[in-house]
């Protein structure tokens, strides 16, 4: 039996006079050159080493210091969407125990460095979602659990839902699943440790895919 | 007032046909009996309790509202059903009947663009005030772009 699409009869919003748009354009113009935010006097004094002959050495060994120091302490803000979250908690819980790993669950965004994002993220929620992101101070990663974080999932042709969470903010390892047990999402804050082990001082972030249907 | 004295004096309001079983009894109205049909069942049958309402797109029948009362003293259930017609999108308001129908109109003009006459407060309730379309209508395409994350 073929299924037929209903013929659209809404017609398309003129997509130039939406604010949100562009502040959403402007956010993502901005976010990969700011890369990892410092202080101008950290940046300059970097810098000045790495130039300096054989100085690089030491801004290598520093970068390996700093890398293993942010891996080691990965703060996940406590942020739960849907039905992923509870496989989340059970992850932070005693059994699977993430604080092994240096993860402490922290109520508040501008402690934290890593947001996983569990869930459905509808429209009405991702400027909100967006806001938390942005009130967490860099270096930050983010994890999108599950089908529904990563592309919409099961709901992904609801006339609410935000088809990938990657539309919102950038989104550094991707974990599969509907839901994603907690071995999955500890195997993807394991792959995140090592990312971040390989973080760069002057490296690029993971950028975000505006593309739109 | 238990179910048979109901049906009895459903029975003798004009332009009815009614149904249903055990202690539902459903009743199909023509448009104009909306709302005076709403305030017999309050103030006749007892039906005090305003459970719920919604909306159904038949598509080329048009649109088709449906509200659910209860008297949850006998205790019976009364579910009224009105067409509304072909390209037909206008129903007279409850809210004057039932407080409670306020925002579950409200969700029935977000959802299926129906214009409640009488409503207090009639604009959209669980959507963005500058959404464009109705989307549990048959023919709104899920696909639409909503600016900026879709």
């Amino acid at each position: 039996m073929e299924i037929k699409r209903p013929v659209p009869v809404v017609p398309a919003p003129v997509w130039k006079e939406m604010k949100d748009l562009l502040e959403w354009q402007e956010h993502h113009k901005r976010r990969p050159e700011e890369g990892d935010k410092h202080s101008a006097a950290f940046e300059t004094l970097t810098e000045g080493v790495h130039n300096f002959p054989g100085g690089f050495v030491l801004t290598t060994a520093a970068d390996a210091f700093l890398n293993w120091a942010r891996k080691s302490s990965v703060w996940p803000v406590s942020f739960g969407l849907a039905c992923c979250a509870i496989e989340m908690m059970a992850t932070f819980a005693s059994r699977f125990d993430v604080e092994r790993l240096g993860m402490v669950p922290w109520a508040s965004p501008r402690h934290s460095d890593l947001m996983i994002i569990s869930g459905t993220v509808t429209i009405k929620m991702a400027p909100m979602l967006l806001r938390i992101y942005d009130q967490m101070p860099d270096p930050k990663w983010a994890v999108s659990m599950g089908s529904c974080a990563n592309s919409g999932g099961p709901f992904r042709h609801g006339y609410h839902v935000v088809k990938g969470v990657d539309r919102v903010i950038p989104v550094d390892v991707y974990v599969p699943g509907c839901p994603p047990p907690p071995e999955s999402l500890l195997n993807g804050l394991l792959l995140l440790q090592d990312q971040i082990s390989h973080f760069h001082r002057t490296g690029k972030r993971a950028v975000p895919a505006p593309k739109v249907d | 007032m238990d179910i048979i004295q109901a049906r009895a004096r459903i029975a003798e309001f004009p332009g009815t046909v009614s149904g249903g079983e055990a202690n539902v009894i459903s009743v199909v109205l023509p448009l104009a009996q909306w709302q005076p049909f709403a305030q017999f069942a309050k103030d006749d049958l007892g039906c005090h309790y305003f459970s719920f309402m919604s909306a159904v797109d038949w598509q080329e029948e048009g649109l088709e509202v449906i509200a659910w009362v209860d008297n949850v003293e006998a205790p019976f259930s009364l579910l009224m059903k009105s067409h509304l017609g072909v390209g037909v999108t206008t129903c007279a308001s409850l809210v004057s009947v039932y407080r409670g129908a306020n925002w579950m109109e409200r969700e029935c003009f977000d959802m299926f663009g129906i214009h409640f006459d009488g409503h207090p407060d009639l604009r959209r309730i669980l959507l963005p005030d500058d959404w464009v379309g109705h989307p549990l209508l048959k023919s709104y395409d899920v696909d639409t772009p909503y600016p900026p994350y879709r």
